[in-house]
């Protein structure tokens, strides 16, 4: 963590959405830092989508609101739209056309300078590793490729927050090693806040600076992976533990059929 | 505004005003519609198979109708009468199946990378109904081709191409925003199918494509007056018959289409969210 004087990146407050009876955010707070790597962890069907959903405007709140780059999600859905990056959970990348034309679409739709267009396409395609794959047509991309271009999409415009829901779930080991390699990278050369959402704790605990633990909706812990850890008198704990001890329970995945097949969707179209 | 300092300095992206708003539509539309181009480009096996449609109707039905003459066309042949209709109708056969697009799109995470962009989203839906309009403009060429084929005599002048041109770009938004609609509410192919297949031959045959209104039983025609396809219809005979065919002037069944299709978009740019929702 780095002691910062910068105002925060993103500070919730009392964010809170319900669906009908359902309550699937409850009136929540956390912040994050600027340059800080921060994960929302948790279990399928723990809030952690809609609370990003929401952050990137795509879902209004039934309540609260918040700030993401020094402007109200609520009032100024637009001007958050100018500072952040998002990349979805389900695969965002055109299968039908190449590498470089996703990128020449999001280009021109984050109205990039016209001169700087082609060098800002380029220099994304080069950071990703995705140079040489440029005009390739996605079909033919590897699953870890289609991630790493969705990162690059999101990325041209240099966003102050990237939002990444679940990046890496569908990936092998490799893969997912790759991604991190260039999420860390990306905070490091651009000073790019991060937030992403994992239900994979290893992830959370390889890559977040800070993080926090939901369950059915509440935030029921929050600080580094260290700091959680060290809480639980336990020796060698691990980020599991640490929701079990928070959640009182264990933490189940699955989600139920719909979460199932969208899941196992993305691992098939990743493959 | 509680835009703060640092914001200001880091906020990468320009935010335009006045004359370079407008210019930053132009460029969110060339998005969108360069991405249509572009998927096109790169299969375009979709655009030959489109033309068997309208071969068939012009070649069977459009002959078949030529040899009986009970349809009365006035001073032009069945084929002429008949071959702006078929153009309409594919426009519309093609526009009113738009909508899977963004179910497919939904499925996936792509529309939600659109409405995280600071796009707006009246644009985002009128760039689509205008994407919706290569197709149609590849069926106007190939409807063209056939009819004149089939020896149709037609209006090919500059400014009755033009004119096309327009109302096929028209006639394309329209229905295909009004498939994005449909879309946006049903969510799932099946119901969307469903819907499409249960709208298509109730606007096509309550419409003036295929015969004249003026032999419609009374209780169709005002079905007939407030189905687009009409219009368009309309607006086609004007265009491409060589003295003006329509029922309506021109300029009236263009401002029809025109006040339909921005209607549509107002409508869809508030559902169109939900979409990522």
């Amino acid at each position: 963590m780095q002691p910062s004087s910068a105002p925060p990146v993103v500070v919730t407050q009392d964010l809170t959405r319900r669906f009908g009876q359902l309550t699937a955010v409850h009136p929540l707070r956390v912040s994050v830092q600027p340059g800080e790597i921060f994960g929302l962890i948790g279990p399928n069907g723990a809030g952690k989508t809609t609370t990003i959903k929401m952050l990137t405007t795509l879902l209004p709140p039934t309540a609260g609101t918040a700030s993401v780059a020094g402007f109200d999600i609520v009032r100024e859905p637009t001007e958050v739209r100018r500072n952040i990056g998002y990349v979805p959970q389900l695969i965002s990348a055109d299968a039908q056309i190449t590498g470089y034309e996703n990128l020449w679409v999001f280009a021109r739709l984050y109205l990039i300078p016209p001169a700087e267009r082609e060098r800002r396409i380029r220099s994304a395609l080069e950071f990703m590793g995705l140079s040489g794959v440029a005009d390739e047509l996605v079909k033919n991309y590897s699953g870890g490729m289609i991630r790493r271009l969705e990162i690059a999409q999101a990325l041209m415009h240099r966003p102050r927050v990237l939002f990444m829901d679940e990046p890496t779930v569908g990936l092998d080991p490799i893969a997912r090693e790759a991604v991190w390699e260039q999420i860390v990278r990306l905070r490091r050369e651009y000073g790019t806040s991060v937030v992403l959402t994992t239900h994979y704790m290893e992830e959370a605990d390889h890559l977040c600076e800070r993080v926090g633990v939901l369950h059915r909706g509440r935030l029921v812990a929050s600080g580094s992976p260290a700091e959680l850890k060290a809480g639980l008198e336990q020796a060698d704990a691990s980020l599991e533990d640490v929701f079990v001890h928070y959640a009182g329970e264990e933490m189940e995945l699955g989600g139920g059929y719909r979460e199932a097949g969208r899941l196992r969707r993305v691992a098939v179209r990743l493959e | 505004m509680s835009q703060s300092v640092s914001s200001e300095l880091i906020s990468a992206v320009p935010r335009p005003h006045g004359t370079d708003a407008v210019l930053a539509a132009f460029t969110q539309v060339g998005a969108v519609v360069g991405l249509e181009a572009r998927k096109l480009a790169h299969d375009p096996s979709e655009l030959l198979l489109r033309a068997v449609q309208p071969a068939l109707w012009l070649v069977i039905f459009g002959g078949v109708f030529s040899t009986i003459h009970v349809i009365p066309t006035g001073s032009y042949t069945y084929l002429q009468f008949l071959t702006p209709g078929i153009l309409a109708q594919s426009v519309l056969f093609i526009a009113i199946f738009y909508g899977i697009a963004s179910i497919r799109e939904r499925e996936l995470g792509i529309i939600t990378k659109f409405l995280v962009s600071p796009t707006p989203r009246a644009i985002l839906v009128g760039a689509r109904g205008l994407s919706a309009s290569i197709r149609g403009l590849s069926q106007a060429l190939i409807v063209m081709l056939l009819a004149t084929g089939l020896g149709v005599a037609l209006n090919l002048s500059p400014a009755s191409l033009a004119g096309l041109v327009v109302t096929i770009v028209l006639g394309s938004a329209l229905f295909s925003t009004l498939s994005m609609i449909i879309a946006s509410l049903v969510k799932t192919q099946e119901r969307f199918l469903g819907i499409g297949q249960l709208l298509t031959m109730p606007l096509f045959f309550a419409s003036n494509a295929i015969y004249p209104i003026s032999i419609m039983p009374v209780w169709l025609r005002p079905f007939a007056l407030a189905n687009p396809l009409t219009y368009l219809v309309d607006a086609l005979r004007n265009l491409m018959l060589p003295t003006p065919g329509g029922l309506f002037p021109l300029w009236e069944d263009l401002g029809v289409l025109f006040a339909v299709t921005m209607g549509l978009i107002l409508l869809e740019a508030r559902l169109y969210p939900r979409m990522a929702q």
